[in-house]
């Protein structure tokens, strides 16, 4: 049971209701009302703990109507945990069933309760997903109009569903790998990657790579390169092949039981007394992996292993900053020149333009927004154009572009005008969020192929180029 | 009532008009602690012909009316009365003309401030006034307070860039006062009348803009100090070095840790207290007061003075100031913030009698303001769930309030006196001076629709 009457009432108190936050919010921006705003939304969740307003379906409306980007949080000289507050408000507004209705429990039911919680089942639906899309069924029923038949809301989601990889993150890991290691035989390896000539360090570091599920099914291919650019940096990585959902998705919509008895499952996965750091490389899931410490400080089964996890949690771009990654030559094994003159082999390639779209939880969620950028700039051959309002939300935002299709799409598009106008031929970004509502909104928009990408792909790519 | 909402309605569409409770508790409050109460409507008028009809309907059905604009005051001058109609105004918010020619820029009340800044900015122009929350606050609410900020030493306040003003009257009759000259004595200056009236005698609808040739160039140094004392003489150092810089902010050590801890922009967390001094103008005479400023702080006992690398690094280190109110939020749930102001000879006797009151009423006061213009924010952290500490700060209040007028000052310097500094006000103005602003009160909204309560009853 969570609770706004429960809840800490300084955690309430915190706001001062300044209103600082307002220009960041990207709801707010839309419309102008203060509901729509952190501060708003605060006074109403106060109001609620106050008793002065009962828990509605105007109010769940509202908790669920907010993004939860945490750019508020950015924002906020006061330090109010925003992050807690709305998840606690969703556990109420769940709890209170002001939002229930058949489709809406049936649809949570299953992805939140049965899928999301058996890595296995929702691999091996997606397995059948893969098939639906690799066998050409789906282009035939897409050219026989069969799309047609579905009702409203499954037709417009039809396009924005994931292209599904060949091999899963289990496919092209191996549990461990370590620097002097030969690889894993991937078969059709998205990286011809073969040896990793850098020198291991007196005592290698150890980490643990967490594969994610939507990252698992759709960009295996970025924890493979997660694995490749730690292993170029002399870690001994270490990747559990089947691995529970970390419970962000169930913590942001309001299931706080699946969110920790998902941490609890996590920490009996991987123990972080183990490794020197616990790695993830997606911005959501960080964001929330990061939290264990705060969400079993009252477990005393837990309480002290969850809080070594948060302390060795990292995001994979924080991690390379932290240990001082190794910047990759140029291809052909030169340097790149050390001043601003520029080789004749160099000049006669373009230069790749490449641009960085934050993850709202990785740089507001998990403060880490540097270090992408540290590794985009420390790539040969590639320039790095910074896009307008790069910490602006795309309108992924979890499952936000299910559930408010019209203003994901408005930030979606805003989004994609400032990328293009970058003028940049690769966007990078680190989650698996961002990058498909990227990859839809560029394709529905007009104008030059933009590639979307992850910056350790970029990275590992680099790696691999050298010899 | 609800023949005015009915009416509201019909005008500006359901989606201008709230009144469900989820959709209006939100505007129950403003950027003042402790004060909230609940409207009855909320509408966003989109021009002065709105919120004349919205006026007009008001004094049919006898409903209190208050503005508001982005809901950043800090006295409760927007904080609604119960059962009150709320005009906000954030959907006006169109820059009309920017004019190079004559230097002056036209807006709708609702255009945040930043962006005002911004559009001289991008024509080569300056908007000097820079209160703490120009990111969001609006220019009408600025007007209306008479808002201050950081450059208020050498550029002086809102006021002092306002050239004319257009305002909606308690009977809906919309008035334009003041124009584009620089010299305009046509009848009375009621234009000035209206600015820092807190939107108890009309509501502005629009304003023209003075805007100056923007600084060739700027320099920003931070000062650390190891007491307050030393700083206070830095400051009267300065002043008397015949050095009018653009900002000259103190912070004291609980306000510059809280503040650290949200900007990371490596304040000196040991100092007791820094000021962040910034000059401006010609380069040759910015590089020349720059040098003569950092050399009076080593005079009078700075442990260190870093100058900021970079515009960037300037701004940051200005953002980090402007959040300071906020960041002291950090440390307990209530701040209660003041807004007194002295003559800049009694500073140093000032933030002495602040210490020993805090230490009389076994509070903690934090103080930081703008040292160049005397105005300073002691701000009393506390909680409002702790009925026996909260008469304690009443108390406290109260006696920084007597220090204050005593040194011949005023309780507010920039903030205004809404609901938060009513109490003071006849004390600091005299029978006389408080009679007669109750006498132009009458004569320009005799029902009392506007903004009832505020700054008198």
């Amino acid at each position: 049971m969570k609770s706004l009457s429960d809840l800490d009432y300084s955690v309430l108190q915190q706001c001062m209701h300044c209103g600082l936050c307002l220009p960041t919010c990207p709801t707010y921006e839309e419309t102008q009302r203060e509901r729509h705003s952190p501060r708003g939304r605060i006074a109403l969740m106060r109001a609620i703990a106050d008793g002065e307003l009962a828990v509605s379906q105007s109010f769940g409306e509202e908790m669920y109507y907010c993004l939860g980007c945490l750019a508020c949080t950015s924002a906020c000289p006061a330090g109010v945990n925003y992050a807690e507050l709305l998840e606690t408000a969703r556990a109420e507004v769940e709890q209170a069933g002001v939002l229930a209705s058949p489709t809406r429990s049936l649809i949570r039911t299953l992805t939140l309760r049965v899928l999301f919680t058996r890595p296995r089942l929702l691999r091996a639906v997606g397995r059948l997903l893969w098939l639906w899309q690799a066998s050409g069924l789906q282009a035939l029923a897409r050219r026989a109009g069969l799309m047609n038949l579905l009702p409203a809301n499954l037709r417009r989601l039809e396009p924005q569903a994931p292209t599904i990889l060949a091999k899963f993150s289990h496919q092209l890991i191996r549990p461990v790998e370590s620097p002097a290691s030969a690889p894993l035989n991937v078969g059709r390896s998205m990286l011809d990657v073969e040896r990793y000539p850098s020198p291991a360090p007196a005592s290698p570091r150890r980490v643990a790579v967490l594969t994610g599920c939507v990252q698992d099914l759709a960009f295996a291919n970025i924890n493979r390169a997660t694995v490749d650019v730690l292993l170029a940096n002399g870690c001994e990585v270490h990747t559990p092949p089947v691995q529970p959902c970390c419970g962000s998705l169930h913590a942001h919509n309001g299931d706080h039981a699946s969110a920790l008895a998902l941490a609890r499952r996590q920490l009996d996965l991987i123990n972080p007394a183990d490794f020197d750091a616990i790695i993830s490389n997606a911005g959501g899931c960080g964001s929330h992996l990061r939290a264990y410490g705060h969400l079993l400080h009252d477990d005393p089964a837990y309480a002290a292993k969850a809080a070594a996890w948060s302390a060795k949690l990292r995001d994979i771009h924080e991690y390379l900053v932290e240990i001082n990654f190794r910047a990759p030559t140029q291809p052909g094994g030169s340097n790149p020149p050390a001043s601003g003159a520029v080789s004749a082999a160099t000049a006669t390639i373009a230069a790749t333009t490449v641009t960085y779209h934050e993850s709202c939880h990785l740089c507001h969620g998990q403060k880490v927004s540097a270090q992408p950028r540290a590794i985009l700039r420390a790539l040969p051959g590639v320039v790095l154009n910074e896009c307008a309002e790069s910490q602006w939300c795309c309108g992924s935002a979890g499952i936000y572009n299910i559930t408010q299709p019209e203003t994901a799409a408005r930030l979606q598009e805003r989004k994609v005008g400032h990328v293009r106008a970058s003028g940049a031929q690769v966007v990078a970004t680190a989650n698996p969020g961002c990058h498909l509502q990227l990859q839809n909104g560029l394709a529905q928009s007009t104008g030059p192929v933009v590639t979307v990408t992850h910056p350790v792909i970029l990275l590992a790519q680099a790696y691999a180029a050298e010899k | 009532m609800s023949d005015l909402i009915a009416q509201l309605t019909q005008r500006l569409g359901t989606h201008r008009v709230l009144t469900a409770r989820e959709d209006i508790l939100p505007y129950g409050f403003d950027g003042t602690a402790t004060l909230k109460q609940l409207p009855a409507c909320v509408a966003f008028p989109r021009d002065a012909a709105d919120v004349s009809f919205a006026l007009k309907l008001a004094g049919v059905s006898a409903t209190p009316v208050v503005t508001r604009g982005s809901g950043t005051g800090l006295s409760g001058g927007s904080v609604p009365l119960a059962g009150s109609l709320v005009l906000c105004l954030v959907q006006m918010n169109r820059i009309l003309e920017v004019d190079t020619a004559n230097l002056t820029l036209r807006a709708e009340a609702g255009v945040i401030t930043q962006k005002i800044y911004e559009a001289a900015d991008a024509a080569g122009l300056f908007y000097p006034p820079d209160p703490g929350s120009m990111k969001i606050s609006t220019i009408g609410g600025n007007v209306a307070e008479n808002s201050g900020g950081l450059r208020g030493l050498k550029y002086g306040v809102t006021r002092d860039y306002v050239m004319g003003l257009e305002v909606v009257l308690a009977d809906g009759s919309i008035c334009w006062l003041g124009s584009k000259c620089v010299k305009d004595v046509a009848g009375y200056n009621l234009r000035d009348l209206f600015i820092g009236s807190e939107g108890t005698l009309g509501v502005v609808t629009q304003v023209l803009l003075k805007l100056l040739p923007r600084p060739a160039a700027r320099q920003t140094l931070l000062a650390a100090f190891p007491s307050m004392e030393a700083a206070a003489e830095t400051v009267s150092a300065i002043i008397a070095a015949r050095i009018i810089p653009c900002t000259l902010e103190f912070i004291d050590q609980t306000t510059l840790r809280c503040v650290e801890d949200f900007a990371k922009v490596g304040l000196p967390r040991d100092a007791a207290a820094i000021l962040l001094i910034e000059t401006d103008g010609h380069p040759a005479a910015v590089a020349d007061e720059a040098a003569q400023t950092e050399s009076l702080c080593h005079h009078h006992g700075a442990t260190s003075v870093r100058r900021a690398a970079n515009a960037t690094e300037a701004t940051q280190l200005a953002t980090a100031r402007r959040s300071a109110f906020s960041a002291l939020a950090r440390l307990r749930p209530t701040t209660i913030l003041e807004d007194v102001t002295v003559p800049r000879s009694e500073l140093a006797g000032m933030i002495r009698a602040i210490g020993l009151i805090a230490q009389k009423h076994a509070l903690t006061i934090a103080t930081f303001g703008h040292f160049g213009d005397g105005n300073l924010h002691p701000t009393i952290l506390t909680d409002e769930r702790d009925h026996a500490e909260m008469h304690r700060v009443e108390l406290a209040v109260a006696e920084i309030i007597a220090a204050t007028l005593e040194r011949g000052g005023t309780i507010t310097g920039e903030h205004g006196v809404g609901l938060a500094k009513k109490p003071f006000l006849r004390a600091q103005l005299g029978d006389a001076s408080f009679e007669l602003l109750r006498l132009v009160k009458r004569a320009l909204d005799p029902d009392g629709r506007l903004n009832p309560g505020k700054i008198f009853d």
